[in-house]
């Protein structure tokens, strides 16, 4: 297997592997390679096939072309079960633990040392205890795993799939909602399984983390490898190019003279002063007339969405004040955002938008219906003529409006939500990431529909991770980092260079 | 199947398109339903050639359908309201235990009014009132208990099934009291025009909840929940409302549906009164083919399975079985209609099809 | 205190209290006798109850017990008392039967995915009208096996009897503990009733587990109709009407969460004492009315709930919050 001498077999070896989903391609032809003794972080964005790469690797999917080697030779990993016994183990953000049982319990579930035909209970509970103490964690074994912090579980579920003898462990973002000292916890636990030479492949979102503990780097972006570049070696401005795809220019594009002063004489329609809510996001300010587009710009787990939802009354705000049209308001539940003209079309459709089964005309009407209250009824005309009327505005692709919302494809979905709140008629339209995961011909009409709400008057306020876009349509961005706002630019400071810049450096 | 299969074997292009003609039509749910009540009642006719006879006795048209009609009668009141609860992803098992309570309402005031009391609110009508009031503050409870306490529907409907004998038998004080009056008897066992009273309550009721949830937006605010309510809460929908909307008409449903059986007695038994009903209603529910994980209800086909339950037990009165059979056809049919709509029982009663087809090729 | 613990405590001190209350007012609750017959009334369904345990722990129902004991004692009398046959042989037959039963049911929900409610209720139907079939009279059994049986006793030095049924009941309880902590079998029902899809991933074979669950919850329920048959010495196929919800009911106020992950044998033999307690208090006490019973446990039914409610709502949050990075994880595809 070594085509040079020089190197050692790496430990896992993929080359060329490539998975498509019905409508994507989620992944084209990569290749990786992991030491031992390595951390190598995986870092792109959403939908760049960090999960679809990890989900090959450990069995979730099965691969469509391509070859997995595991220290030299070929595996075909048919479940996660599968791969932990070929030695790949993954530990998920979310935990996959058992919440009721006690940490003891948790390592040794299904492997329980017997006595007699009955468990050995104390033999389960010394042997846990020895096995995280390895990892300088002292804690009580017999607890319920729910009582200890998402660190501690992680590093359970990390103790236990390193106790099966893992040669490859799997993080999969560990870290996005653990503290600095928590961090620093898991982090020393990752140390020393690398001293033990266990290959370690590391998904997380925060760049700081990345050149804290990792050794090499696999940027990926829309299912391709863009590059592999040793840490040390690679400036975060570069990083971040490779991550959103753009060159850093020296010049900046020129910007139309006229953006600063467009909307400085339309009037304020929110403004918040101060809004935060203890850890989620911390205090920002933010206004936004009518007729202007604000951007929202950050890596994903920056705290986007966040500010988001805390608009929208999702969440509420345990710090600071908002006020529409000047006067101050307190929003706790979409439902009342909803009656001040906001609309929200949420960054995960199938979840947070879609009524799946329900069909198009219902999907569109439903928002004005639920404001207009249960008695007072749109006929099925007017239903017919909202729904066709939408359908014939955003051009969304649909037989006829009788159709399940979620038999369309994602473009289409996002203009049913988009469509839902355009006959509401707001006057201040949130959208979370409005053209992930839709093609590029939606893509190109989703913005036209977003410059033509602007250019009516509505203000909006628009996350989005393609900064070429929030470059195009927004008359003001506002950057976040590690759950901060650090930035806001506006007129000719919005062009690409600098919204990297300001994510990127400190 | 490929299009070369088709050409070799012309009989087998006779079978798939037969089978292709199935799946189009078996898409409609009121073909299949309709199908499995038609099949029984021609069952029963085989079973009983004079089946569908119906005669006038004394002002009252009697025979087995009409039968099947009255005793489907409340079953499809508590089907009603359960099937908007069901399409909230919820249940209510307390339907049952409501019947018995609001019975003994009913029964126990109206025994006062026999009495000789003079007060407003013994008068039949008022009882009559109050009763249905009983069941929409039962409706109300487990409404709450779901909605702003967020209890598993099914824990604190149990709450009220487990509790609700024992307040009936309060309310009754143990006993299991009769009455004379002509007015709530009326409800249970009038006759108006030869068709006993029940099956237009039912009939009305129907209509006026189907035209409640179709003509304004409740139908289909409350598909929306039932689908995805943290979505529906997203686009603005008070979630809680609906949820304690439905319970609150199924409690009204289970206390028209308590009037109708003390009616028909007149008597209320709080240990009989609605026993095992809501599990009759929930069966009946989706038989109906409204989904027990939420979303689109069908109240018409919802009343049609409990008349596919009915015909099965009528059938079964008039055959030669002996009525102890009646549990074990019921478990039998239910088990039939529930692997039926198991997309997994479906897959492996194809596979074996599968192998068999490839075999003959 | 560990948290976990804090239900069964509020178990054992509703109990505690029940129990003195009971005492101030009667003191013979203070002798073996009372103690021996609360043993002996409550076995049967006591029995059933430590099988609804393990059923609810890992997040199912079994709503057919009720009806499983009647068709136990029918088939029992029908055989032992008509048909002549030995009792060994038909309980052996029975025990069988039943655990096919319950296997049956735990395959319809683990491989065709009938919701357990529903699955279970058609065994309910099924088993209720089988007993129906095979008579609809009581039955009485004359065989001298039943009368030995009756007269395996320990007399307390003040009278009170210490009989076979409550043997029996304290045996499976004692069995139950075991299965439930010390074996393999045991954890994995809490691992699927924790979260079933982390212990897929985790390697708990869940079709199995699932089987077993209710062919146990089935097993139980029919050794609940031998002990009830034995002490009846006859079968009915009208008796244990809707004594799932009891069942039930004693499950939860024994501190298991209906949710499934949660919960204890012991927790739900105390409150099945608990209830027992309960009845045989209203039986002494004429004056309140045996009706109170239901609505009793319907009050207590509620504020268990309600304290699982409180005590889980911190954590219920936590648990909202990892569903919602959970989403987040997805969308990173």
């Amino acid at each position: 297997m070594t085509t040079n001498p020089q190197q050692m077999t790496p430990l896992l070896e993929v080359k060329g592997l490539t998975k498509t989903f019905p409508s994507t391609v989620a992944l084209s032809e990569v290749d990786f390679t992991l030491l031992a003794g390595d951390v190598h972080v995986l870092v792109g964005e959403n939908g760049a096939g960090k999960s679809t790469l990890i989900k090959l690797i450990t069995g979730v999917h099965r691969k469509d072309a391509g070859t997995i080697l595991l220290e030299g030779k070929e595996i075909d990993p048919r479940s996660p079960r599968h791969a932990q016994e070929l030695g790949i183990s993954t530990v998920y953000q979310e935990v996959n633990l058992i919440p009721t049982l006690s940490v003891a319990e948790n390592i040794f579930l299904g492997r329980q040392p017997l006595r007699w035909g009955m468990i050995n209970m104390r033999a389960v509970e010394r042997q846990a205890k020895q096995l995280l103490k390895d990892f300088n964690v002292d804690i009580d074994v017999t607890r319920n795993l729910s009582s200890y912090s998402v660190a501690i579980q992680q590093i359970v579920a990390i103790v236990r799939g390193v106790s099966l003898s893992a040669k490859v462990l799997i993080l999969d973002e560990p870290t996005s909602s653990l503290d600095h000292h928590e961090v620093e916890m898991l982090f020393s636990v990752i140390r020393s399984l690398q001293a033990r030479g266990i290959g370690i492949i590391l998904i997380t979102h925060f760049l700081d983390q990345v050149y804290a503990i990792a050794t090499r780097i696999t940027v990926l972006r829309n299912g391709k490898k863009i590059g592999e570049h040793l840490v040390s070696e690679l400036p975060r401005v570069q990083l971040i190019t490779e991550m959103l795809g753009k060159e850093l220019t020296k010049d900046s594009d020129e910007q139309d003279e006229n953006a600063i002063s467009k909307h400085a004489n339309s009037e304020t329609f929110l403004k918040v002063n101060g809004f935060a809510r203890k850890g989620t996001i911390e205090p920002f300010d933010l206004e936004i007339r009518r007729g202007e587009i604000v951007g929202l710009a950050g890596l994903l787990g920056s705290g986007r969405t966040e500010v988001a939802h805390l608009i929208f009354g999702v969440e509420q705000n345990d710090k600071g004040e908002a006020y529409v049209n000047g006067k101050p308001v307190n929003i706790k539940s979409p439902r009342q955002a909803i009656r001040h003209g906001f609309a929200l079309c949420p960054e995960d459709r199938k979840i947070e938008g879609i009524i799946g089964d329900l069909s198009v005309r219902e999907n569109i009407i439903l928002a004005l219906q639920a404001k207009m209250g249960w008695f007072n009824y749109l006929s099925r005309q007017k239903q017919n003529e909202f729904a066709n009327q939408m359908i014939k505005a955003l051009s969304i692709a649909t037989p006829n409006a009788e159709k399940p919302v979620k038999e369309l494809s994602g473009g289409n979905q996002q203009k049913v939500i988009l469509a839902r709140w355009l006959i509401a008629n707001p006057d201040f339209l949130i959208l979370d990431e409005p053209t992930r995961g839709i093609d590029v011909g939606a893509h190109a009409e989703i913005i036209q529909i977003i410059k033509r709400l602007a250019n009516e008057g509505k203000a909006m306020l628009i996350i989005s991770s393609e900064l070429a876009e929030v470059v195009e349509y927004s008359d003001r961005v506002m950057i976040l980092r590690d759950r901060k706002k650090v930035r806001e630019l506006e007129g000719n400071d919005i062009n690409e260079n600098t919204i990297m810049k300001a994510i990127a450096t400190d | 199947m490929n299009v070369e299969g088709q050409q070799a074997n012309p009989a087998k292009s006779g079978l798939e398109g037969i089978k292709t003609l199935a799946i189009s039509v078996s898409s409609s749910r009121l073909f299949w339903t309709g199908l499995a009540l038609f099949i029984i009642l021609l069952v029963d006719l085989m079973i009983s050639p004079n089946f569908f006879e119906i005669r006038l006795v004394n002002d009252r048209l009697v025979g087995s359908i009409v039968n099947i009609l009255d005793n489907s009668a409340p079953y499809a009141l508590l089907a009603i309201g359960m099937t908007l609860v069901i399409a909230t992803k919820g249940i209510d098992l307390s339907v049952g235990a409501v019947m018995a309570i609001c019975a003994a309402v009913a029964v126990t005031l109206i025994k006062q009014y026999e009495a000789g009391a003079t007060e407003f609110y013994y008068q039949p009508g008022f009882v009559i009132l109050i009763t249905i009031g009983v069941g929409a503050i039962c409706g109300l409870w487990n409404g709450i208990l779901i909605a702003f306490l967020n209890l598993q529907p099914i824990i604190a409907t149990l709450i009220l099934m487990v509790a609700g004998r024992g307040v009936a038998q309060l309310i009754t004080n143990g006993q299991s009291p009769t009455f004379t009056n002509d007015t709530l008897a009326f409800i249970g066992r009038g006759v108006v025009w030869g068709v006993p009273f029940p099956i237009y309550i039912a009939f009305v009721v129907l209509i006026f909840v189907t035209l409640l949830v179709r003509r304004t937006a409740l139908g289909l605010l409350i598909e929306s929940v039932g689908v995805n309510d943290r979505a529906s809460y997203y686009a603005g929908i008070q979630a809680n409302a609906i949820k304690v909307f439905v319970y609150v008409l199924s409690g009204v449903c289970a206390a028209i549906a308590g009037m109708i059986v003390a009616g028909e007695v007149k008597s209320a038994d709080p240990h009989k009164a609605g026993l095992f009903s809501e599990l009759d209603a929930i069966l009946a529910v989706v038989i109906g083919g409204t989904s027990l994980l939420g979303g689109r209800f069908y109240l018409f086909l919802s009343v049609m399975g409990v008349l596919i339950i009915q015909s099965m037990l009528a059938g079964l009165y008039v055959s030669t079985l002996h009525p102890t059979t009646n549990l074990v056809v019921k478990a039998v049919v239910v088990l039939a209609v529930l692997l039926l709509q198991s997309p997994e029982f479906r897959r492996f009663i194809s596979q074996p099809f599968g192998k068999l087809s490839r075999r003959r090729r | 205190m560990k948290s976990r613990f804090i239900p069964l405590l509020m178990t054992f001190i509703v109990f505690a209290a029940m129990y003195l209350f009971a005492y101030s007012r009667f003191s013979s609750f203070g002798s073996m006798r009372i103690v021996g017959n609360l043993l002996r009334d409550n076995a049967y369904w006591g029995i059933a109850a430590i099988g609804m345990t393990f059923v609810i722990i890992s997040g199912g129902i079994d709503l057919s017990v009720g009806s499983v004991i009647a068709f136990t004692g029918v088939f029992c009398a029908l055989m032992i008392g008509r048909n002549g046959w030995e009792p060994i042989p038909t309980f052996i037959v029975m025990l069988t039967i039943g655990t096919i039963f319950g296997a049956t049911m735990g395959m319809l929900i683990h491989y065709f995915k009938i919701p357990p409610f529903i699955a279970t209720l058609s065994g309910l139907f099924l088993a209720r009208g089988m007993a129906y079939v095979l008579s609809t009279d009581s039955i009485r059994i004359d065989h001298p096996f039943y009368e030995s049986v009756s007269k395996i006793v320990y007399i307390f030095p003040d009278k009170g009897r210490f009989t076979f049924a409550a043997g029996a009941f304290l045996i499976v309880l004692f069995i139950g503990i075991f299965v439930a902590h010390f074996t393999r079998f045991g954890r994995n029902v809490y691992a699927v009733g924790g979260n079933s899809d982390a212990a897929l991933l985790l390697g708990v074979p869940i079709g199995r587990t699932t089987v077993m669950i209710y062919a146990l919850s089935s097993f139980l329920a029919t050794l609940a109709g031998i002990i009830l048959s034995l002490s009846k010495q006859s079968g009915d196929s009208t008796i244990a009407v809707g004594l799932e919800l009891d069942v039930i009911a004693a499950v939860v106020i024994g501190g298991t969460l209906l949710t499934g992950g949660v919960g204890y044998i012991i927790g739900t033999f105390i409150a099945v004492m608990t209830l027992g307690t309960i009845q045989t208090y209203l039986t002494l006490d004429g004056s309140l009315t045996p009706w109170w019973i239901k609505i009793v446990i319907g009050v207590l039914l509620f504020s268990f709930v309600g304290l699982q409610k409180l005590l889980s709502s911190r954590r219920g949050l936590r648990l909202f919050n990892f569903g919602r990075e959970h989403n987040e994880v997805q969308q990173s595809a």
